[in-house]
């Protein structure tokens, strides 16, 4: 059985995330022929005297014609030990939207820093949002080593410097590597420059970090997705709960509570299509039926009776704000958790963050772009949720625009 | 391993039922974008599962070129009816007759670009709020930029340097009245994976992909098969070869590959052996470096 890893870029513009992600495809093979040939003559058409692999994801026109990344570009590669789903997401801070999008879902997160610059203050604020984001995995990529001349003291300070820094942080797992995207130097291989080092090559740490115990196996969480009601002949009185499991075990003749209404009841079957299977699990996506007929629809989460989410109107939430145009107190927007949309309102504004000093910032009474505020949102219906700690679906939120319907923050709840 | 783990394509399979019932939950009229290719197949049967015991709440949708492999066409009206789905045509042919869309001249001549024009009238005529398509994206370096619910304004247009934030599985689907969504529940899925699924779940393809005997000739390093829509040059001979298709696109546009590889086992090896991607075979992705960008940007699937 081959598991599936997640995996993000972040880091500072330039600092070599693109060409990293190249370099991985091209050393584990990964690249077709008529995709390189298309970079090689990209590459020439620029004037390059060397293979731009930034190219293989920097896809769209103004990318490749700025030599930046504006939105997340996915890539996807397989070893015979796992397969991978890549986010490559952009440095500069105007996009900032776009790398949390791409590190929302995954579950390690690459920080690069180039060798020759150490942290800056994009390498703050990313690694800032990884450990807001929960990502389970960091792996800092000391890189550019080549402009450095693979010097052992560059490598070491910064990693010193990273460690006193992440002390402040919530991320459990951290690992250092030094590298070259550019010529290769311990991404797939390992370097012929730096004997002093003695780790893992990059690659070896994507196949090899724990990712067994990233869900929540504990807590039994399913949100309404759709009700199937087939009106079929041979279905007459079939009515399925579809959805996708958010964390624990659900099993066929579990004592079930559905939230907000209290409800209770037994499972009777649970199935994915027209197989009936005995035990349900994060992330599957099933259609459970219950023994009795109680009215349950969209956005009704599904625990157990003895361990279930709150469900509350006031929900306290570090948010990241996304839009151009700033926020207000007392703003209105429609409020997205699990499967439910109910309206909310900004009630309070806690204190906005310091990304490089990690201070907090009291009196504000605005967001602009880009600020990570703890803030205090009213609801007008209850939402049943856990903390984001507890369980990273049941317990983030993004807030949509009324009039625009743009995605304009996400949320984590406290 | 923990025995809570899920093999990578149950996983991707997951996801993508979470996707294709999110769309009919926030939508009012989904439909599937059809093209009879492996990829939308998946999709069709994806959208089977979501919705078991019912049948599945939106049609399938064929913009048809009206330059179709005979296979696709048989197999289209296979699985509407093995299913139980509506199925709605929007005809490149009646665009084309009403003046709405121009038929390309020359030896390249493709009505590929036109589906654009019959795919817009169609989402229009029918008010569809949302288009599934089973577009990936490793396919190509535009559609890997694609988000999973992807924004089309009233013109049906894509606007990549300003897409909207994408959070954990928080997916937007509100809009403005006659705005529409493409949404794209494979993603993640690599050819790989769409190849290691229809041979787990034993799903049924066209005839297509299978290596068999056809009359073909050799253009610009692509083999094409005969039609009478593909123009022949004086110096082009048609020849009998053993070849497959690793897409099904529009015929005279679709190029085959040489092969032996008439099990779904020995399509998997020839895959994973291949050092082309799939639409390395593809005359239209290679009309200009940003070929497919340009399209999806103005409606295109
Ligand atoms: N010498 C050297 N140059 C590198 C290395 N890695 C990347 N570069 C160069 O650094 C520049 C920026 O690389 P990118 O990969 O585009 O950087 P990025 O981090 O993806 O940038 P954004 O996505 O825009 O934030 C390019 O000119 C690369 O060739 C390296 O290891 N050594
Ligand atoms: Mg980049």
């Amino acid at each position: 059985m081959n598991q599936l890893l997640r995996f993000t870029t972040a880091g500072s513009v330039d600092d070599g995330k693109s060409t990293l992600i190249g370099r991985l495809l091209y050393d584990s093979k990964s690249i077709f022929e008529d995709q390189l040939e298309a970079v090689e003559a990209s590459s020439a058409k620029k004037g390059f005297d060397y293979v731009d692999l930034s190219l293989l994801t920097d896809g769209l026109k103004s990318e490749r014609e700025q030599g930046i990344t504006i939105d997340v570009a996915y890539r996807y590669f397989a070893t015979p030990k796992r397969k991978f789903i890549i986010a490559d997401t952009p440095g500069h801070i105007q996009y900032t939207r776009n790398m949390v999008t791409g590190a929302s879902t995954a579950n390690l997160a690459l920080i690069l820093i180039d060798a020759r610059k150490g942290l800056v203050e994009q390498t703050y604020r990313h690694s800032f949002i990884a450990s807001l984001l929960k990502i389970p995995h960091v792996i800092v990529c000391v890189n550019k080593m080549d402009l450095v001349d693979y010097q052992e003291e560059v490598f070491e300070k910064i990693v010193n410097d990273y460690k006193a820094f992440s002390s402040k942080l919530e991320i459990h797992d951290i690992q250092f590597v030094p590298i070259s995207a550019l010529a290769g130097d311990n991404v797939v291989n390992r370097s012929e420059k730096m004997d002093w080092y003695q780790g893992a090559t990059l690659l070896h740490m994507l196949e090899t970090v724990h990712i067994e115990s990233d869900h929540n196996h504990i807590d039994s969480r399913f949100a309404v997705q759709y009700v199937v009601r087939p009106q079929t002949q041979s279905h007459q009185d079939f009515r399925g709960y579809a959805g996708r499991i958010s964390g624990g075990i659900f099993r066929a003749g579990d004592e079930i509570l559905v939230l907000p209404s209290g409800f209770t009841s037994k499972i009777k079957s649970i199935q994915v299509g027209e197989e009936v299977i005995e035990q349900a699990f994060a992330p599957m996506s099933v259609t459970i039926t219950l023994e009795d007929e109680i009215d349950i629809s969209r956005g009704d989460i599904i625990a157990k009776p003895n361990n279930h989410p709150q469900s509350e109107q006031d929900v306290d939430v570090m948010l990241c704000w996304m839009n151009q145009r700033a926020v207000n107190l007392n703003t209105k927007f429609f409020v997205r958790h699990t499967t439910k949309e109910v309206k909310g309102v900004l009630k309070e504004i806690q204190y906005k963050l310091d990304i490089n000093s990690l201070q907090r910032l009291e009196n504000v009474d605005q967001l602009t772009m880009n600020d990570i505020a703890r803030v205090k949102i009213r609801t007008a219906q209850p939402l049943a949720f856990d903390s984001y700690r507890k369980n990273r679906i049941t317990g983030s939120i993004i807030l949509v625009d009324e009039g625009t319907n743009e995605t304009v923050a996400a949320g984590m709840i406290v | 391993m923990s025995q809570y783990y899920l093999s990578h394509l149950k996983e991707l399979e997951s996801e993508a039922i979470f996707v294709i019932r999110e769309v009919v939950a926030q939508f009012e009229k989904p439909a599937l974008l059809f093209s009879g290719g492996k990829d939308s197949i998946v999709l069709a049967y994806l959208s089977r599962k979501a919705f078991y015991p019912a049948r599945i709440p939106f049609p399938l949708v064929h913009i048809d070129t009206g330059h179709n492999f005979p296979e696709t066409m048989e197999y289209r009206d296979w699985l509407v009816n093995e299913l139980g789905v509506k199925l709605i045509v929007g005809s490149v042919q009646e665009s084309i007759d009403k003046g709405r869309a121009k038929e390309e001249t020359g030896f390249n001549a493709s009505r590929n670009a036109l589906q654009t024009v019959t795919l817009l009238d169609t989402i229009e005529q029918y008010k569809f709020d949302a288009a599934m398509g089973g577009a990936r994206r490793d396919e190509e370096k535009a559609r890997a930029k694609e988000r999973f619910f992807s924004h089309r304004d009233e013109f049906g247009q894509w606007d990549p340097k300003n897409q909207r934030p994408e959070l954990w599985n928080l997916f937007n689907g509100r809009k403005h009245q006659g705005e529409h969504f493409r949404v794209f529940p494979i993603s993640n899925w690599t050819e790989m994976d769409v190849w290691q699924y229809i041979q787990s779940e034993r799903i049924p393809i066209p005839k297509l992909y299978y290596a068999h005997q056809r009359e073909v000739i050799e253009r610009d390093g692509a083999i094409l098969s005969t039609s009478p829509w593909l123009k022949l040059k004086p110096n082009e001979i048609p020849s009998i070869r053993t070849v497959r298709f690793r897409t099904c696109g529009d015929m005279p546009i679709t190029g085959a590959v040489e092969s032996t590889a008439d099990t779904i086992e020995k399509i998997i090896e020839e895959v994973a052996a291949s050092r082309k991607t799939e639409r390395g075979t593809r005359a239209d992705d290679k009309r200009s470096e940003t070929a497919m960008e340009d399209r999806k940007k103005s409606g295109y699937f």
